[in-house]
């Protein structure tokens, strides 16, 4: 794996290339072209150095001929000059645009308490070190109320069922929507809403009301029964995987022929169960195709949290996985699923996740943070729904977090994959809203790694 | 070329004229979340 970079008048022109499934992979990373190289194009970039004739090293010649190391540098020239190779972007302009950016989802946080008690929670077992609580309808709908207020300009609007369990509190679910949805016409909004659910409560009533008002439900399992049960437990310590699954199946198969379809299985790897492979693949085999298993956020005291020296382990195994997806017909590994041809314009991948401008969380309490996250951690409070966003310093200051203003961010090659990352990680870890999470990082750009090695193999194959 | 092959030339900068239209999912990168990844968005422009 190597980066290459210059700065030139403070811009910074850089490739990437790697080695990845028998494919020689070159990424540039400011206009985000992709080629697919051969090893003669491959060692060539090596000692490749921008407007210098250049001189092959020994080592080159010692491999290739200088005719066809000459043909190799043609190439390369020729796609310097069509800004497909070292180009000279530079969009540090496009941030100011995002500064000001109204409002467009909030997370409902509409029950602090939960009815599994997973060991790795963020959220303290749903509670976020506060009081156990539920969200009241009218505090839902003062939320509601918010959003559509503060997110002028734009119709698209979101709001995700959170919690702990969203399901504790259906009913303030039921009513939200139905408020919301009254607001559509007048307002010249449209909603959609998420729901986020461990499926303990699941039953047909709420399945039947899932399918028809959620835009995608996110259903939470961890994969094979050992590595759920082993986190997942029920209130009494018993097995979640028993009670979820046969519902899981069930909804997954009636949403297939609901108005909305989008549906996912997400679930969470740690430190003990680094062979997450075997949880992707077995949540295929229990007939999800929608999957996504992710890192476990935690901190490093914790027994499963993840460690640096479980990272080579952990690429091995997202290489793995790249490998067996194409055989797994249908299956959509949420991470490894990008966009290359009409993917998210730049601006939006300057700047990620939006939390605190364009994207806030609400607690039972009418407290709102700059998103789920952060709830519970006092002094990133923004506000209340009485009198909004008062803390304007904050609110400006992750506003103003972006790929140039995170010094990690600048000089990496995934940056345009990425947006920065995610702020509440970078606090916890690196004790500041502009630090980089390293081993989230090291692993995002894996993952960036296998999704771009996929779609050259699909290319490849056509 | 006889070396190298694009995959793809989508060249970023002409979405920065375009862009910003924020239509897009808002996009958390946690795992508690549904985790969308700022690569693996769609432009709904
Ligand atoms: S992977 Fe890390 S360093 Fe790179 S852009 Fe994302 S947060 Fe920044
Ligand atoms: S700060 Fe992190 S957890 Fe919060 S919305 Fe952004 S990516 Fe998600």
């Amino acid at each position: 794996m190597y980066t290459d970079a210059w700065k030139n008048e403070g811009i910074c022109k850089m490739i990437h290339k790697y080695r990845l499934g028998g494919y020689n992979i070159v990424m540039d990373v400011n206009s985000g072209a992709i080629h697919c190289v051969d090893d003669l194009a491959f060692d060539t970039l090596d000692g490749y150095t921008l407007g210098e004739a250049f001189s092959p090293p020994a080592e080159l010649l010692e491999r290739y001929t200088a005719a066809e190391i000459e043909e190799a540098v043609g190439e390369i020239g020729q796609l310097v000059r069509e800004g497909l190779l070292f180009s000279d972007e530079d969009y540090e302009w496009a941030t100011a645009a995002k500064g000001g950016a109204p409002l467009k989802a909030i997370c409902l946080h509409v029950a602090h308490d939960c009815n599994l008690r997973c060991g790795y929670c963020f959220a303290g077992e749903g509670e976020y070190k506060g009081a156990r609580a539920l969200m009241s309808a009218e505090t839902a709908r003062r939320a509601i109320d918010f959003l559509v207020e503060n997110s002028r300009g734009r119709r698209e609007l979101e709001v995700d069922f959170f919690g702990g369990e969203p399901l504790l509190n259906f009913d303030t679910v039921k009513q939200t929507v139905a408020y919301a949805r009254s607001l559509e016409e007048p307002y010249d909004k449209n909603f959609r809403f998420t729901i986020t659910t461990n499926g303990m409560m699941l039953n047909d009533e709420i399945e039947t009301y899932i399918n028809e008002e959620m835009y995608n439900v996110v259903l939470s399992l961890d994969g094979r029964k050992s590595v759920n049960d082993g986190m997942r437990k029920t209130l009494g310590g018993g097995s979640s995987y028993d009670a979820v699954v046969p519902k899981f199946q069930k909804l997954v198969k009636s949403r297939a022929e609901s108005k909305y379809r989008s549906v996912y299985l997400r679930g969470t790897f740690t430190h003990d169960n680094l062979d997450f492979a075997r949880d992707v693949i077995h949540m295929c085999d229990l007939g999800f195709r929608n999957v996504s298993v992710e890192p476990v956020v935690a901190e490093a005291s914790e027994s499963f949290a993840i460690r640096e020296e479980d990272l080579p382990r952990i690429f091995d195994e997202y290489e793995a996985l790249a490998g067996q997806l194409p055989e797994r017909d249908g299956l959509n590994f949420f991470h490894f699923n990008i966009d290359l041809s009409g993917g998210p314009c730049v601006i939006k991948r300057l700047t990620g996740c939006g939390a605190g401008t364009e994207y806030l969380a609400v607690t039972p309490e009418g407290h709102i943070y700059p998103c789920h996250q952060f709830v519970g951690r006092e002094p990133y409070m923004l506000g209340n729904l009485d009198e909004g966003v008062a803390n304007t310093q904050l609110r400006d200051r992750l506003g103003a977090l972006n790929v140039y203003t995170k010094p990690d961010c600048v000089d990496c090659w995934a940056k345009f994959h990425c947006g920065g990352g995610c702020a509440a990680n970078s606090l916890t870890f690196g004790g500041d809203l502009r630090a980089a999470y390293k081993i989230g990082c090291d692993m995002h750009r894996k993952r960036v790694e296998c999704a771009i090695m996929m779609k050259v193999a699909e290319e490849a194959a056509q | 070329m006889k070396h190298i092959k694009t995959i793809s030339a989508k060249l970023l900068k002409t979405t920065a004229n375009s862009g910003g239209c924020g239509k897009c999912q808002a996009s958390c990168q946690s795992a508690c979340k549904t985790s969308v990844t700022v690569a693996n968005q769609s432009c709904e422009k």
